[in-house]
């Protein structure tokens, strides 16, 4: 499997309402930020809390987002940062990139 | 769009970020639902039962479960303080290298994040209470609550301090929340003054929250920092 997505990529975080087991935190959805590490394909949990194999599975990215981004009047440092885990099928390119 | 937002939070309650009540008691605080408590019970007996698995097997994975602690996981943060090529390893497969101490994490990665002089770490799970359990044994209660889930990632400056924990602006702090197959557990600065000491002598600095991150490790008497 091909990571569509490459290291210091920009990416958007899918805004999308989903039922079911959704890994993907609200908070984060429409949010840019950047791929720090590609972890390699994993079981999609969608699909796995259903009961079934997970399959196809889905490639895992750690993705960092500045938190002076993600929170109006965030009044830590410019550099504090936020890194989560977001599967593939919940990232978009960045308009533009 | 509400009612879209209204269904989807009904669907998987557990990982509503919205509306949280805080009249209510939270999880970890309340007795058990008694309808979980005989759904878990009806399970359980039949599936012994049907021989997929026995009442000691149960029992086993319970005590195995409960046998595991933070001790574990300052052993392998000394051994990382006193071994650069341990060190090395687990920083990029800890895994495999926390193989050495017996512990088999399965099919979680675990992810060691290293504390500099330019950055601090800090783990949370906004979406339950995902933690390298396999590792560190189980987490507090404090790191499944409501509170710290939602609060340590929009100010985690102000929950650090809440923790005792102020850091100068120039050491940036990053969140790991822990949304996916990933574990995490924070590689605290060494201490100032522990030049020399034994690996044993180290373990005893190291706490399970500063493994967590929301805390640094225990500073030495008549050091410095």
């Amino acid at each position: 499997m091909t990571p569509a997505y490459a290291q210091g990529q920009l990416v958007r975080v899918s805004l999308r309402n989903q039922a079911g087991h959704v890994r993907t935190p609200r908070y984060l959805r429409g949010r840019v930020g950047r791929v720090a590490r590609i972890c390699g394909a994993y079981p999609d949990p969608e699909r796995l809390a259903q009961g079934e194999l997970g399959i196809p599975y889905r490639m895992l990215y750690r993705v960092a987002f500045p938190q002076r981004e993600l929170w109006p009047g965030y009044a830590g440092a410019a550099a504090d940062d936020l890194v989560a885990d977001l599967y593939e099928h919940w990232l978009e390119p960045k308009d533009g990139t | 769009m509400s009612s879209t937002h209204e269904h989807s939070t009904r669907d998987h309650p557990g990982h509503d970020h919205t509306g949280h009540s805080h009249s209510e008691p939270e999880a970890h605080e309340r007795e058990p639902d008694p309808e979980i408590v005989l759904r878990e019970r009806a399970l359980r007996e039949l599936l012994i039962e049907k021989g997929i698995f026995t009442a000691d097997d149960i029992r086993r994975a319970m005590e195995t479960m409960e046998a595991r602690s933070p001790a574990m996981g300052a052993r392998v943060v000394a051994r990382a303080w006193t071994d650069p090529a341990f060190k090395t390893a687990l920083l990029a497969h800890a895994n495999s290298a926390v193989t050495q101490f017996g512990v088999n994490m399965g099919v979680a990665e675990l992810t060691v994040v290293e504390n500099t002089a330019e950055l601090h770490n800090m783990i949370v799970c906004t979406l339950c209470s995902c933690y390298p359990r396999a590792l560190l044994g189980i987490p507090p209660s404090w790191y499944k609550a409501k509170a710290y889930r939602s609060r340590a990632v929009r100010d985690p400056r102000g929950v650090l301090a809440e923790f005792g924990t102020v850091l100068p602006a120039e050491v940036a702090v990053r969140v790991h929340d822990s949304t996916a197959d990933l574990r995490f557990m924070v590689l605290p600065r060494r201490p100032d003054g522990t030049e020399g000491w034994s690996a044993e002598a180290l373990e005893r600095l190291v706490t399970r929250d500063s493994l967590i991150g929301v805390t640094t490790a225990r500073a030495v008497d008549g050091a410095c920092d």
